[in-house]
């Protein structure tokens, strides 16, 4: 073979080459990236259990890995003193999702109103504040007094907490706006119900919706406590049930359970704001991940 | 449709700074852009060009005297004006045919004309294939022609220009300068074209303004006799009469550029 012809072989064959080592050094680091994840899930929880077991760390404060699965067990076979296991998540799912949506839907009304209305936000401003300042845990004690113990106060907690998040990131996304993107709309001959239709809003969504990835969590919050200071049903009730039982593995097995709803209902957020904000860059860590 | 005459009367234009103070951005400037005329303002940094095209385009009021296009008194956004903007000013969320549509959308032209007119814009700025991207996946040179097209699709009778290739590369903005001249020859609307590059300014426009660091206010007004149609900016800066304005025009302007330069370097030390 002369050499001409290798050249041109080898320039032929070279970028697949390379595309396929890149495509299997990608694969190895993330197959080693998920190999490490699984040995530190196994360390963590195999330590808890071997020293919970030796009796080095004291079971009956700390709870024990394989208690937890046993009491978690327990719960969906025998189910719990408060009727079945998945009413208990239900009643929780349900009081977080009332509470979540009525937040956010009242927070990114009263966010963008207040956004757009410059005088009304100046008044509103140190009233704001002033409630804001107020630790909101508090108020579901007001509210189990006055609503009873069914599922309204735990409601109206999840939907205070949420209000406040969804809220101040709605009105700040209507302020946030781009001064260049608002002037270009404007000279185009957009009316003011087109400026908030195709500018305003569409810039306030990615704040909102980068808020409603926490704002679940606080729902859940504000489920829980809700629960915990009086309910019939419920995950926190069952935390309160466990707590005055002296039986840890009770509470970390429901802590388990909430933190496993939160995080699916979290991939669910994300999967909505992938869609809501195709249109925005990735970022270089979603890039790099991908 | 053929350009319109924009007339600026004795404008000035004061800002309150955030400290309280009164800032003159622009101050009794006065010049005319005659109907299907390209012309060029040229000056330092921070002499309130920005300024005067935003009174003209409607955004902002003049504090004193008037602007007037075709005629009538700018009240509100002026209509029959397209605006290229220096900085990105494309809606990120739409792609690029919705960002071409805007224009006709808002003056409730039907939606599939508006889709067809756009398509036929985006061809003719030479980014067929590309409706449906979205802003960032464009480059900078591309996403200017994408608000050209925008600028254009409504048909303006006045342009105006805030630097619009200020932020790109010799190679590209020497490209766009030339296709923003074939489009201005089809259908000659007004132009008031923004630069802080002279040479741009002579090889584009029939009219050039230098004016005076701030308060800006209007130095002197030169008329390009450079016949139409013009060779690419590349080919006839190099002319006997261009170089000979080039020479002329930079004079005067210099004065304001170290005027200016001065200032801020004081300001700094």
């Amino acid at each position: 073979m002369s050499t001409v012809q290798d050249t041109v072989a080898v320039g032929r064959r070279k970028p697949d080459d390379r595309t396929r080592r890149a495509a299997s050094a990608f694969r190895l680091r993330k197959l080693k990236v998920w190999g490490a994840r699984a040995a530190l899930a196994v360390l963590i929880i195999g330590g808890w259990q071997l020293f919970t077991s030796l009796g080095w760390v004291d079971k009956f404060f700390y709870a024990q890995p394989s208690g937890i699965w046993n009491r978690l067990w327990d719960y969906f076979e025998n189910g719990t003193e408060f009727g079945s296991y998945p009413q208990q998540i239900e009643t929780t799912m349900q009081e977080a999702l009332y509470g979540f949506l009525i937040g956010t839907g009242v927070g990114v009304v009263m966010g963008i109103a207040l956004g757009l209305n410059r005088f009304l936000a100046e008044v509103l401003d140190p009233f704001i504040k002033v409630v804001n300042a107020i630790p909101r845990i508090v108020l579901g004690a007001i509210f189990v007094v006055a609503f009873g113990v069914g599922i309204t106060p735990k409601v109206l907690l999840a939907a205070v907490l949420v209000f406040f998040i969804v809220f101040f990131n709605a009105f700040q996304g209507v302020r946030e706006v781009d001064r260049n993107v608002l002037n270009n709309a404007k000279v185009l001959g957009a009316s003011r119900r087109h400026v908030i239709w195709h500018v305003t809003l569409p810039s306030a969504m990615t704040w909102i919706i980068a808020s409603l990835h926490s704002a679940f969590g606080f729902a859940i919050v504000g489920a829980v406590v809700g629960e915990v200071l009086g309910a019939q049903h419920g995950l926190g009730l069952l935390i309160k049930s466990a707590q005055g039982n002296f039986d840890p593995d009770g509470v970390f097995a429901n802590m388990f359970v909430i933190a496993a709803l939160v995080l699916i209902v979290e991939f669910v957020i994300e999967r909505v704001e992938r869609r809501l904000l195709a249109w925005r860059p990735t970022t270089q860590a979603e890039s790099v991940l991908v | 449709m053929a350009g319109t005459v924009i007339e600026i009367r004795d404008v000035t234009k004061r800002f309150l700074t955030p400290s309280g103070e009164v800032f003159t951005a622009i101050r009794d400037v006065t010049f005319t852009v005659e109907p299907g005329q390209f012309c060029a303002v040229v000056g330092p940094t921070g002499c309130g060009k920005s300024t005067t095209l935003s009174l003209v385009s409607g955004l902002d009021r003049p504090s004193s005297g008037t602007v007037s296009v075709d005629g009538r008194e700018v009240d509100g956004i002026t209509d029959g004006v397209g605006f290229m903007f220096q900085a990105d000013a494309l809606l990120p969320w739409k792609t690029v045919l919705q960002n071409v549509a805007l224009g006709l959308i808002f003056r409730k032209v039907p939606k599939k004309e508006a889709v067809a007119r756009a398509r036929d814009w985006i061809r003719r700025v030479g980014l067929a294939g590309f409706e449906d991207r979205y802003p960032h996946q464009l480059s900078g040179g591309m996403r200017k022609r994408v608000a050209m097209a925008a600028a254009w699709i409504t048909e303006p009778r006045v342009l105006l220009m805030d630097e619009p290739f200020g932020a790109l590369d010799v190679q590209t903005k020497a490209i766009m300068s030339n296709e923003l001249t074939g489009l201005w020859e089809q259908s000659r609307p007004s132009v008031l074209f923004i630069t802080h590059d002279l040479e741009e300014a002579i090889a584009l426009a029939d009219r050039v303004v230098v004016m005076t660091s701030s308060p800006g206010a209007v130095k002197q007004v030169f008329d390009i006799d450079i016949p139409r149609p013009r060779s690419s900016v590349q080919e006839i800066r190099f002319g006997a009469r261009f170089l000979e304005l080039h020479h002329e025009i930079w004079a005067t302007l210099r004065d304001e550029v170290e005027h200016a330069y001065a200032r801020t370097a004081g300001a700094a030390a």
